[in-house]
């Protein structure tokens, strides 16, 4: 039976990760995942779980911690945000590269400088080619419900893969929502137990991890990284599957909203998305055929089934929480690159909005959305990449 | 041997046995040899202790000669001998000469 809480976002992981009871957690705080870890380490100090805490100096030493506890043989959290996944890049690759499935929440904020502890998509954004499975969440439940699915696709035989699970910074971390727990019995058997890979504390094989790899087989390795995302898709919705049957809750690569029948689109990560279903209502209270595409699978990016999601609409407008200056928007480059693949492919025109926590509105979506309808009725594109809600 | 292909190897390039440094030998690597000179050992075998490869062989409690397949030149072993009356047992010598 599940239970109905009222909980932030950063309450709900940390009882996720209680309910999978790691063996070994890398600690070390940052604004806005502080309390996401605290939370935990109190459990641990409770003996609500056995997980093993290492209370380390900085974010690089934390994955590399991970890295060392997941190459020994065991299931391995952290969680970090901003600034702090940014000084665990070089580990990130290593975790990736090792096929270690190290599973760590990332509390979406932005990048300084300037400083700034609100939300954005710079972090993770900037973590995209690292070789990370990227879970992103709308919401507390979504948080929640992801990062159970993320212990089962990363330690999956065919993956074995470190995987994070993105939800915004404050919107989501520290607002109370409702939302449902599952019964603790019902995720241990959910995720299982942990299996194996090449556990170096397997004493009677030894081996070793980060050998020196040169020009003769480095891109033979490269490939078979390739070769390992190419199989996430149907895991994740292999899991997502499951996930559905005991918890009610449907999972996808992405979420279609109202977009069947759409000629306008707007394609937008996390909780901007819940503001923006709002607005596409009303739009469709109103007679226009708006719709919505929220992607939940980042990395590896769903090309094809994006694309067929959006092949009939007329434009669509992308809407990014970060910025990749003198380009464009990062989700932007994605969902372009799967409409080329069209013969037939709608206007696109690219908003960045919301960074550092900048609020977003109803009225951005519904100037956004206004100009999609005026697109979509052969009006021409002025801009095809700008800042909105800013002053000028 | 065949060189192998992509699909071919183990995840996350972990080598899955142990002592395979043995296999790959790095003596190419070196600029300068070190030389033992047997009349001032006293046989503590800190060279064997500090070598980071298994260039210094030991027969018996004995220390033997170095194989140099698998030294790189770093010139550990001489900074740590201590030697006879401050006469070094190992002296590095540049190649080639």
């Amino acid at each position: 039976m599940a239970k109905v809480v009222a909980v932030t976002g950063n309450e709900a992981v940390a009882e996720a990760l209680r309910q999978v009871n790691p063996d070994v957690c890398g600690i070390y705080p940052i604004t806005p995942q502080t309390d996401m870890m605290q939370r935990y380490a109190s459990f641990i100090n409770n003996g609500k779980v056995d997980t093993e805490a290492v209370l380390v100096e900085s974010e690089h030493s934390s994955m590399s911690a991970c890295i060392g506890a997941s190459a020994a043989g065991g299931r391995v959290v952290t969680a970090t945000s901003s600034t702090g996944l940014a000084l665990m890049w070089e580990m990130l690759h290593i975790a990736s590269g090792d096929r270690l499935p190290i599973i760590m929440p990332v509390v979406n904020r932005a990048l300084s400088a300037p400083l700034n502890i609100h939300g954005d998509h710079s972090d993770a954004m900037g973590a995209r080619d690292t070789g990370w499975i990227q879970i992103w969440s709308e919401n507390g439940q979504e948080a929640y419900d992801n990062t159970i699915q993320a212990f089962r696709i990363g330690e999956h035989m065919d993956i074995r893969l470190p995987a994070m699970v993105c939800m915004d910074g404050f919107i989501i971390s520290h607002s109370i929502e409702r939302m449902e727990y599952l019964e603790d019995a019902e995720v241990k058997k959910f995720v299982g137990e942990f299996k194996n890979l090449h556990p170096l504390l397997d004493l009677d094989k030894p081996k070793s991890y980060g050998p020196l790899i040169l020009t003769d087989l480095f891109h033979e390795y490269k490939r078979a990284q390739h070769e390992v995302m190419t199989k996430v898709k149907g895991v994740v919705l292999e899991v997502a599957g499951e996930f559905e049957k005991l918890s009610g809750r449907k999972y996808g690569l992405f979420e279609s909203y109202r977009l069947e029948d759409a000629d306008i689109a707007l394609v937008i990560l996390n909780s901007a998305a819940g503001t923006s279903k709002d607005v596409v209502d009303a739009f469709r209270d109103r007679g226009i055929k708006a719709g919505l595409l929220k992607p939940r699978l980042f990395r590896p990016f769903p090309y094809e089934e994006v694309a067929a999601a959006l092949k009939n609409t007329k434009a669509v407008c992308v809407m990014d929480r970060a910025d990749s200056f003198g380009g464009y928007g990062p989700l932007f480059m994605e969902v372009s690159s799967a409409l080329y693949q069209l013969r037939n492919r709608p206007a696109l025109i690219n908003k960045i909005y919301g960074l550092g926590g900048r609020d977003y509105l109803p009225s951005h979506a519904e100037l956004v959305l206004n100009e999609l309808d005026g697109i979509a009725k052969g009006g021409k594109i002025n801009v095809f990449k700008e800042y909105i809600g800013v002053r000028e | 041997m065949k060189a192998k292909g992509w699909k071919d190897l183990p995840e996350g390039s972990v080598v899955l046995e142990g002592g395979s440094a043995v296999k790959f030998k790095t003596g190419s690597w070196r600029a300068f040899r070190p030389v033992w000179k047997e009349e001032n050992c006293i046989n503590c075998l800190f060279c064997w202790v500090f070598c980071p490869d298994m260039a210094v062989k030991v027969k018996d409690g004995k220390r033997g000669e170095f194989d140099y397949d698998y030294c790189k030149g770093c010139g550990i072993c001489e900074l740590e001998c201590p030697g006879k009356k401050g006469q070094k047992a190992i002296v590095m010598i540049e190649e080639g000469k």
